[in-house]
């Protein structure tokens, strides 16, 4: 009476539908100054986000692929469409938006997230916003929550102060890649002292076949401010393989606190490779939330550099590995100030021969006095195919530090599934009871209608168990 | 109706090693049985086969609940037809809150239906008030951080909370304090009755004491060598183990390790 081991299967991708490709201008396929000019002409942008488009092109020429970290050697890069339009003006109410995409925002529920007083809806369809709300009350506070072209247009030195300040196109190759032909994205800024009460929220997806998404996202919170906003992907499925490459930079400025989630559910074709760092000042904290379900290959650790005495950052990574996924995340704190702490906490399941690899930065430079760390990583495996690695990487040049690690790995185990099943429970329902208890401390952290969207994506992943 | 778990040849063993060589038994609802024996002689081992352990390969005989093939049902499906066990060492399950599994487990249990969430509030308080559980545990994480006697007294509150008509409780009163023993006695004698049949494994006289057996039965290297009344339980604890080994002519094997229970 030899228990079966869970054989998890990968449930059928629930959001893998899509509608015929309605683009009305997209570039050739490849990229090369023409196509960088193109995309720049076509949104009609100033000379110095063209220059800077091109010298981002450069870079992402002259920079190697990263040598770690998942394996990326079937992206063809010349194989890409690098922009694609859906249709022609920004769509100003939902009456206006095309009927195909209707239905796919309804499939994934966005009227519905609306109506439970998300503060605007930014959703980003192809590259272009196609659909974009704020609620008057934040206007009236002198809040800016839109595209990255329209601030471009409309908060011309706003943009040029801060854009590329805290990633550099030089940083790294996905970094001038998405710098050299961005596109959508959000755009916000938080005056000095206004608390944003409710989050404000974005959506991604991808429609068009073998299309990068290179959506660029900039958030500036002022002094004393609070915002929190919310970012989810959900991708429908394609035999070829997409690349998503997003960067997201945050400043928050002295005193203010910035809490940014994102629970991303790509499928199972999508190179997710995305660069997201917050510049943290002086007495502010930065609070990155990052789920990771789906997608081929996830390369991604959020980032805080913590610039000013008393700054603070917190980093939470949950990351879930499936047949023929690597998910490799992590987080990376960068002590530049005396008195600044940080924590990063990193959970992973990998089943069905899925990988999930924790990778983590924790500097401290010379000199600096009062610096804390803690970084905790604890990883599930659901079945012996399964594997997980840890890559935490500490370089500290002080000794005024206190530094905590700690890494668990755990399996779930035929004891755990015997209890709960002598309890009633089926295999299957005793296995995600584990790994939503697993993941519990952190999704609790989510705000409501993200825990239990992602308490249905585990769900999904989960099915196909033995009963 | 009266359930009837009927237990006949059964053998069951890991790898190579037979623990069960052949163990027969009856328990029927409305029956408290004891069970007793030295360390090694298989009382555990009976328990996790009888709930499904996938631990142990099962190696023959034959387990019964009211005429139905136990051993042929999942250990879900046997919780779901009345079986229960209170485990010697309750696993910890990190992020599931007392509450939220509790009220999963009745639902199952009563077929889907289960309760309202204010009458299941009132009867699980009702049932932390009689353990002697704080409420605080409702939204604790299952077992995780329990001291070893809010974990016996958390497998009590659960019986009670999903009356199984078989329960087993294996050794449920090693390592309490005379105060959780008697309340982990007190709630086995509540849902005594009609509908209720206990087996209590233990080593202990004291438990005995407070859950008054019907029939005591003595294991010895993976057999039940002897059964009878409350008697029973007198004369071992006068006599300890070595009387049974002498007084039933059982042959002494050099290797096996069996000791008298302290």
């Amino acid at each position: 009476m030899k228990a079966s081991s869970p054989a998890l299967e990968i449930a059928e991708y629930s959001h893998g539908y899509h509608f015929p490709d309605e683009s009305v201008f997209r570039t050739r396929i490849g990229l090369d100054e023409s196509v960088v000019n193109a995309i720049s002409e076509r949104k009609g942008e100033p000379e110095w986000m063209r220059r800077y488009r091109l010298r981002a092109l450069g870079a992402f020429r002259k920079k190697s692929m990263p040598s770690w970290g998942a394996d990326l050697s079937s992206i063809d890069f010349d194989a890409l469409c690098y922009y694609a339009r859906p249709q022609e003006a920004q769509s100003r109410s939902w009456e206006d938006v095309p009927a195909s995409i209707k239905e796919t925002f309804e499939r994934i529920g966005i009227p519905e997230a609306e109506r439970k007083f998300l503060a605007g809806v930014g959703a980003q369809y192809d590259s272009e916003m196609v659909y974009h709300s704020i609620k008057e009350d934040l206007s009236k506070l002198g809040v800016i929550f839109t595209d990255p072209e329209t601030a471009l247009r409309e908060h011309p030195d706003l943009v040029r102060r801060y854009f590329g300040t805290v990633i550099p196109y030089l940083d790294n190759k996905f970094a001038a890649l998405n710098s050299a032909v961005w596109s959508g994205g959000s755009f916000v800024y938080v005056p000095k002292g206004v608390r944003v009460d409710v989050p404000l929220q974005a959506y991604f997806r991808i429609n068009a076949r073998s299309f990068g998404q290179f959506e660029r996202t900039l958030i500036i919170a002022d002094e004393g401010s609070f915002v929190h906003y919310i970012e989810g992907c959900t991708a429908p499925i394609y035999a070829t393989e997409s690349l998503h490459s997003a960067v997201v930079e945050i400043i928050a400025l002295p005193g203010s606190r910035v809490r940014y989630t994102t629970i991303q559910n790509w499928s199972s074709d999508v190179y997710n490779l995305v660069t997201k760092r917050a510049a943290v000042h002086r007495d502010a904290v930065v609070e990155w939330v990052d789920g990771n379900i789906g997608s081929k290959r996830t390369m991604k650790y959020p980032s805080v550099y913590l610039i000013g005495e008393g700054a603070r950052g917190e980093i939470l990574s949950i990351a879930f590995a499936g047949k023929g996924q690597e998910q490799d995340t992590g987080g990376k704190a960068v002590h530049a100030a005396s008195h600044t702490s940080s924590v990063i906490t990193a959970k992973s399941i990998s089943k069905s021969g899925g990988i999930a690899s924790y990778r983590g930065l924790v500097k401290v430079n010379e000199g600096l006095r009062d610096v804390r760390s803690r970084v905790v990583c604890d990883a599930l495996l659901l079945d012996g195919d399964s594997r997980t690695n840890t890559y935490p990487v500490m370089e500290i040049e002080s000794d005024q530090v206190s530094i905590e690690h700690e890494a668990r790995v755990s399996r779930i185990g035929e004891d755990q599934l015997f209890y709960l099943m002598s309890r009633g429970m089926s295999e299957a329902e005793a296995s995600f009871m584990i790994v939503s208890g697993f993941l519990d401390p952190l999704v609790k952290q989510l705000p409501m209608e993200y825990a239990v969207e992602l308490n249905r994506l585990i769900e999904l992943e989960m099915e196909g168990s033995v009963g | 109706m009266a359930s009837n778990l009927a237990v006949r040849g059964l053998e069951a063993g890991i790898g190579e090693k037979g623990i069960l060589l052949g163990v027969d038994l009856d328990i029927r609802a409305g029956e408290i049985h004891a069970l007793m024996g030295p360390n090694g002689s298989g009382k555990s081992t009976l328990a996790s086969v009888l709930m499904g352990s996938p631990t142990y390969e099962l190696r023959g005989g034959t387990v019964t609940l009211d005429g139905e093939d136990v051993l042929a049902l999942s250990p879900s499906d046997r919780a779901l037809r009345g079986l229960f066990l209170a485990f010697q060492y309750p696993v910890e399950i990190p992020g599931v809150t007392v509450g939220k599994f509790l009220k999963r487990a009745i639902e199952l249990r009563s077929g889907g239906g289960g309760m309202s969430v204010s009458a299941y509030i009132k009867e699980l308080r009702e049932a932390m008030d009689f353990m002697g559980m704080d409420q605080a545990f409702i939204n604790r994480y299952l077992n995780q951080g329990f001291s070893g006697g809010e974990k016996k007294r958390m497998e009590v509150l659960q019986m009670l909370m999903l009356k199984p008509s078989i329960a087993i409780l294996d050794e449920t009163d090693s390592g309490l304090d005379i105060d959780a023993l008697k309340v982990v006695a007190d709630g086995v004698n509540r849902l005594r009755g009609e509908g209720f049949g206990a087996l209590v494994i233990t080593h202990y006289r004291r438990i005995l004491e407070r859950i008054v057996p019907d029939f005591v039965h003595v294991m010895y290297r993976g057999r039940i060598v002897l059964s009878g009344g409350r008697e029973l339980v007198e004369k071992l604890e006068e006599k300890g183990y070595d009387w049974i080994r002498e007084q039933y002519g059982i042959e002494e094997e050099a290797d096996e390790g069996v000791v008298a229970s302290a």
